[in-house]
């Protein structure tokens, strides 16, 4: 993974404080005070995503069953629905085929409500896909389930169908070298 | 004869001034409500320096009449300094209870000296003053204390406007984790990522911000040095890394795992070991926030059927609900002064702030907006700082802890979400 740190302190000033008494007419002492300086100073840094792909056709081709990653939810529900079972049970069984392979099974939520509850409410949809990718012989070892919450939504409106869109768990494909999705 | 006091404390601080990239996305801020009682205050023109003395009374000003608790009394033809003697009288009869006169002096090796005193002018006493010595370029800084010593001396609570915020801005595609000053100005980026960055919280002595970036694809925790931009990864174990929140010692911080299945509640050491789990539910647990004694934690649960508000001890056992009313309550943030949590309340599809008052348990709900998220306190428990949305853009909005005083922070390009109000200056 690349980083990237730009240089870090781009410039640096010296701020002191000194003490100087004035003089007093009558009223209270003038204090000297430790002069400003608003903490530290801050540093940027450049965060980079990541990088694609390099994986097999019948997981990337759009005609493959395996081209499909998406599993969508009901709102405020994360059980798989039967729709969904013929999906799940594809990638389950190329899991078992390709014991090298891994996924990470993404959770997303809609917009509505606290960003870290929706975290842990995409948690939960992506380890329902987990548990029937498990169920079906697919490895611990191969499935991660995280969460984005409501971070990434596929769509940005603000309607129930951009909400529909966006409460759900996506699969991402990684081989057994390292290449892949995530 | 008076003892004069000599300090000689001489403190020095490395300041980063970062100059490029900052502009586009700087804070604009807009009052939209004051307090029923305001403070007439009469901050007279500094007198030396005329450039310098512009910026910090401006700054004086500016910040005094922000908090909503003062009223600026106008001051023209006044050529007052530190040293001047007061006619109390005439600017009682002008409608101030308080005056404020100041100069601004080069000193030997260049930099600037702001020196006030602040006056009662009912009772015609000084009520002290002091002396602060800045880079000219920071010489907001100064305005910024001596806005805190006026507010101190006249309010009898300490001040925040030498505080900082931290926010997240969505730009261009791109999240950008910045700092400002509490009056939005002096914008600075911490960390620019392609990814999201939520939850941001400071350390209790606000060196650095943890946080949880989505970089690697999925939520990691980071706690980011703000001076030096190192950064250290506290937790990312498999499933979903989140909502960090200090220990008011800044030891240790409580942090939400998925490690075990479902999203629970841990704390670790600051640099990321000594993992150990706090809570066990079948639910959600998440949103965990120290109270400010440290004794307790406040975080959110379904464990009940619904997202409401619970508080475990800080090292675990028995939890308590402590929010009743309505079917989501959640981000409980407790008081800096320990009396009161700030939350967000669903209320007929709307999100909005509400406070309780943790002694009788009586909730008022502050706004009348739809989409209020992440409150945090101002580190005088007076002002709570949201994200809220305004006409479909993400805003901030700063409400006084009796909802009376509201000031929005905006930028022109992007959505502004996450706010997180530093702690006191050390």
């Amino acid at each position: 993974m690349k980083k990237l740190i730009i240089p870090a302190i781009l410039s640096v000033l010296i701020l002191g404080c000194s003490s100087t008494p004035i003089d007093e007419n009558g009223g209270a002492p003038v204090e000297s005070r430790n002069g400003a300086g608003n903490g530290t100073g801050v540093a940027k840094v450049v965060a980079d995503g990541g990088d694609a792909n390099g994986l097999p056709r019948e997981l990337t081709d759009p005609k493959s069953t395996l081209a499909k990653r998406s599993i969508y939810f009901d709102l405020d529900k994360y059980e798989v629905k039967d729709e969904y079972k013929d999906l799940v049970a594809a990638h389950a069984k190329y899991l078992v085929a390709n014991r090298g392979f891994k996924v990470l099974l993404q959770g997303n939520t809609d917009e509505r409500g606290s960003r870290e509850y929706n975290l842990s409410l995409g948690q939960k949809r992506a380890d329902a896909v987990k548990r029937s990718l498990t169920l079906l012989g697919a490895r611990e070892d191969q499935v991660e389930s995280v969460s984005l919450g409501e971070e990434k939504p596929k769509n940005g409106g603000h309607d129930d169908s951009a909400w529909a869109e966006n409460r759900r768990a996506d699969i991402l494909y990684k081989a057994a070298d390292g290449r892949g999705e995530f | 004869m008076k003892t004069m006091q000599r300090i000689s404390r001489r403190i020095f601080l490395a300041f980063g001034l970062l100059a490029a990239g900052l502009a586009q996305a700087q804070l604009s801020i807009e009052i939209t409500g004051a307090g029923a009682n305001r403070i007439p205050v009469a901050i007279a023109d500094f007198l030396g320096d005329p450039t310098a003395s512009r910026v910090v009374t401006a700054t004086v000003r500016s910040d005094l009449e922000r908090s909503g608790l003062f009223k600026l009394v106008d001051t023209t033809g006044a050529a007052l300094d530190e040293n001047s003697s007061i006619n109390h009288g005439e600017w009682k009869g002008k409608g101030a209870d308080a005056l404020a006169a100041g100069s601004l002096v080069r000193t030997a090796d260049g930099r600037m000296e702001a020196r006030f005193r602040i006056y009662d002018t009912q009772k015609a006493v000084a009520l002290g003053g002091a002396a602060y010595v800045t880079g000219n370029e920071q010489l907001r800084i100064a305005g910024h204390r001596i806005a805190d010593y006026i507010y101190e001396k006249l309010t009898g609570e300490k001040g925040v406007f030498s505080t900082r915020i931290a926010y997240v801005v969505k730009t261009r595609g791109q999240f950008l984790l910045q700092i400002a000053d509490a009056d939005g100005q002096g914008a600075a980026t911490a960390l620019t990522s392609p990814e999201p960055i939520i939850s941001p919280v400071w350390s209790p002595d606000g060196s650095k911000l943890a946080y949880v970036s989505f970089e690697k694809k999925k939520p990691v925790i980071y706690v980011h040095s703000l001076a030096s931009g190192q950064r250290t990864i506290i937790a990312n174990f498999k499933g979903s890394n989140s909502a960090p929140a200090w220990s008011p010692d800044g030891r240790r911080l409580a942090v939400v795992l998925s490690k075990d299945g479902n999203s629970q509640i841990y704390a670790v050491n600051a640099d990321g070991s000594g993992v150990q789990r706090l809570a066990q539910s079948a639910g959600i647990d998440t949103e965990p926030r120290y109270s400010a004694d440290g004794a307790s934690i406040y975080f959110t649960s379904d464990r009940g059927g619904s997202p409401q508000i619970y508080r475990i001890g800080a090292n675990g056992g028995d939890a308590q609900r402590i929010s009743f009313e309505g079917s989501y309550n959640v981000s409980p943030r407790p008081s800096p002064d320990g009396k009161s949590l700030a939350f967000i309340a669903r209320r007929e599809g709307r999100f909005q702030l509400a406070v309780m008052d943790l002694a009788s348990r009586q909730v008022q709900v502050l706004t009348d907006s739809h989409k209020d998220e992440s409150p945090s306190f101002a580190p005088n428990s007076r002002m709570i700082l949201i994200a809220t949305e305004v006409g479909g853009r993400g805003v901030l909005s700063a409400v006084s802890s009796d909802g009376r005083i509201k000031q929005r922070l905006s930028v022109a390009a992007g959505d502004v979400r996450e706010p997180a109000w530093g702690p006191f200056y050390h």
